[in-house]
């Protein structure tokens, strides 16, 4: 069950479904969006200077704890939302191939930095260019470091990302 | 710049290629590939340079002896900075190792081995320490595309 | 997920047979809380003790060195500055000034004075997150925010001369990329009380903790000759007992000039790498009002053709500023054939640089010596002993950065 993968069917070939099963199942998605958006465990992969501005974001004034992203869970199968602050090489790609194996559905990524959107200005033998090589992204947030409204602009995009995603919890449909 | 120190570094090492320079406040010596050892060892117990710094190399394709060897010294008695400099040809890039004598030559030879393929004779570690396993040359030669990737990972899409 | 999914190990453990029948082997990192993100610990336990270790860096090696022979002597300044990213602009200095020794440059006193300035503040900057990020790791919530809050307000005040929080790009070749917008220094001596206040609360919380004194005291320890022989340099040597500081042995910059102390430790261990980076903080917070108060007038950009770029009403007022701007920018400025080794004192230790050149505007070799490098290297002979528990801060206060270890 991934949110990713379940197709939105336009509305003749879903069949008898009526109209109050799908009110029921837009204002589930709605309700558990809202939820899951809002109580985002992050999975600080950290790896460079983008972790210094990781730190700030966390703090005061620019605090995450506002829109419930501030727990970080430092095991994959507690954490909903990969942060990937900094550059990731290959000697590093695969470990965090495993990390985000290891980690349940629903889970989101989100590319903390240039060297984890694109590989930055390291474009050499040793750094990997850009994560969506080897893993799916979900939000992406340039800068070298992005300043911590950035991080902060990228984390409500992702809440808006997942507040109008479908949400399937109990069947493929509903 | 010491002179006491420089006469002292002149006459103990006395190295067969001529006088030590003197480069930007750093004593110069350009030492043969077998006299390397013996004068890491006189600069460690008798000239105090306690404090080793680094060891690496460059790389000069168009030379015959293509790879010169660096390693500085440092001495926290007399504040002075040395190089040992020597070279040694592609085909038999080996060099006496420093683990002897200094601890922290050891992860230094291994990533001067990694990146150039310089051997260090004696150092029983020499894993690739920057790089991974599986990684196929010496990306810091000269002749090593920059761009050439390795992945351990394969890409999607 | 359907097929499985193979990981590649990229180390091989020099473990061969375990020592004891009893023994297990844990992995801890490379991604994990405390390992600063890039640095695999290896270790062999015999229940909570530590029986050996095999740590393992190189996952934050990003090619400086290679990048190096591609790009101009100008264009390196942003790959210097992320090499120890929480002081960047340490970095950013040391490389001027040995490529401005190769060059037979000399800066100006203005310049030579903000150098010292700001590369004070880099310490200062450096030595509160590391200080920060080993409290929290030891459960130490609140003196991680209070010291992180005083750092964001030196990463505004950085920004507002810099234009950035975390790397500047700040250093020039022959100076600086600007000079000090009005009211900096006013605004600096606030941040100084508000400093002091905070790192007040610290100390009152931490001190004379009996929990960080259990945790701290005695743990992780290390000889002076250890520590000479694996090549520590900077607080971890300090804390030993050695008064061993560049900025005093070999002075560079205005450090000749400045009145400040060395502080140095006792016993070598975790307890004295955390005084000795709080003392530091002090003594630069000293420095920097001394500074403040012998700044002189004058350019920050040293008159020299072949580095500083022209002002840009030359540029497109007069065919020589047009022809020297574009061949500074296209081919970089030529710096003579030669070699050099430039040490600065970073908060870490002994930074230096080796740059090779052959007479072009790109460098022929660039080499760091970096401190963090050499001080993972002596982190087995610091955790081989102690306890699993005590990896964890022994790891903190040796302050690896990985831009600096793996470069």
């Amino acid at each position: 069950m991934d949110a990713r993968t379940v197709p939105i069917l336009p509305a003749e070939s879903r069949g008898r479904k009526d109209a109050a099963f799908e009110y029921l199942t837009t204002r589930k998605d709605e309700l558990v969006g809202w939820a899951r958006k809002f109580s985002l465990f992050p999975y600080p992969f950290v790896t460079a200077c983008c972790a210094m501005e990781f730190m700030a974001v966390s703090a005061s004034p620019y605090d995450t704890d506002r829109f419930g992203a501030a727990l970080p869970r430092f095991s994959p199968r507690q954490a909903d939302l990969l942060m990937v602050v900094g550059t990731v090489t290959h000697k590093q790609a695969p470990v965090l191939l495993k990390v985000y194996e290891q980690m349940c559905e629903p889970k989101w990524v989100m590319a903390f930095g240039v060297c984890a959107t694109s590989g930055g200005f390291y474009q050499n033998y040793a750094a990997v260019r850009g994560i969506d090589r080897i893993i799916p992204v979900d939000v992406y947030i340039p800068g070298c470091p992005p300043r911590p409204e950035m991080v902060i602009d990228g984390i409500m995009q992702l809440q808006e990302k997942i507040a109008r995603s479908r949400h399937p919890i109990l069947t493929k449909d509903f | 710049m010491e002179p006491a120190v420089y006469e002292l570094l002149y006459r103990r090492i006395a190295p067969a290629s001529g006088a030590p320079a003197v480069s930007h406040g750093t004593i110069v010596l350009q030492l043969a590939a077998d006299e390397l050892l013996p004068a890491a060892r006189c600069l460690k117990a008798e000239l105090g340079f306690d404090l080793f710094l680094d060891v690496t190399a460059v790389d000069w394709p168009a030379d015959a002896l293509r790879f010169e060897v660096v390693h500085h010294f440092y001495s926290t008695h007399h504040k002075v900075r040395v190089r040992l400099k020597t070279r040694v040809a592609e085909a038999d890039p080996v060099v006496d190792s420093l683990v002897g004598l200094y601890g922290s030559a050891a992860f230094m030879e291994r990533e001067c081995h990694e990146m150039y393929g310089i051997a260090f004779r004696g150092n029983p570690d020499l894993r690739p320490i920057l790089l991974y396993e599986g990684f196929v040359g010496h990306p810091l030669r000269k002749d090593y595309p920059k761009e050439r990737e390795q992945p351990l990972v394969p890409y999607r899409e | 997920m359907s097929d499985a999914v193979t990981f590649p190990n990229p180390v091989r453990s020099i473990f061969g047979a375990p020592l004891r029948d009893d023994s297990v082997i844990v992995n801890i990192g490379p991604s994990h809380p405390a390992t600063h993100g890039t640095v695999q610990i290896i270790a062999e336990l015999d229940g909570e003790r530590v029986l050996r270790t095999d740590v393992h860096c190189g996952y934050l090696h990003r090619g400086f060195e290679k990048e190096c022979e591609d790009h101009t002597w100008h264009n390196l300044i942003p790959y210097v500055d992320r090499l120890n990213y929480v002081s960047a602009l340490v970095n950013d200095f040391a490389y001027c000034d040995a490529v401005e020794r190769l060059m037979g440059i000399e800066i100006t006193p203005r310049c030579r004075y903000l150098r010292t300035l700001l590369s004070e503040y880099s310490r200062l900057v450096d030595h509160l997150t590391c200080v920060a990020a080993s409290l929290m790791e030891l459960g130490a919530m609140t003196a991680f925010l209070y010291l992180v809050m005083v750092r964001d307000y030196m990463y505004e005040h950085i920004a507002a001369l810099t234009g950035a929080r975390v790397t500047y790009s700040y250093g020039r070749i022959g100076g600086l990329a600007r000079d000090l917008p009005p009211g900096w220094l006013v605004r600096l001596e606030q941040i100084f009380v508000q400093y002091e206040e905070f790192v007040a609360r610290v100390h009152a919380l931490v001190d004379r903790n009996r929990i960080f004194i259990d945790r701290m005291r005695g743990v992780g320890t290390i000889s002076t000759a250890d520590a000479l022989d694996l090549g520590c340099t900077g607080p971890i040597l300090r804390s030993t007992g050695l008064a061993h500081d560049l900025r005093k042995d070999t002075p560079y910059l205005a450090y000749a000039e400045l009145d400040f102390e060395v502080p140095v430790g006792i016993a070598g261990d975790n307890y004295d790498r955390y005084y000795v980076r709080m003392r530091e903080m002090d003594e630069s917070v000293h420095m920097m009002r001394q500074l403040a108060r012998m700044l002189p007038d004058g350019p920050v950009n040293v008159d020299d053709r072949r580095c500083t770029f022209p002002d840009k009403h030359l540029v497109y007022g007069e065919i020589e500023s047009l022809i020297n701007h574009f061949k500074l920018v296209m081919d970089g400025p030529v710096v003579p054939a030669g070699e050099v080794y430039c040490a600065h004192e970073a908060p870490n230790g002994e930074l230096g640089f080796y740059l090779v050149s052959t007479g072009a505007g790109t460098p022929w070799k660039v080499h760091v010596r970096s401190p963090s490098f050499a001080h993972i290297g002596a982190t087995s002979r610091m955790l081989d002993g102690g306890q699993l528990a005590d990896i964890v801060p022994t790891f903190g206060s040796i302050n690896m950065i990985g831009g600096e270890c793996d470069r």
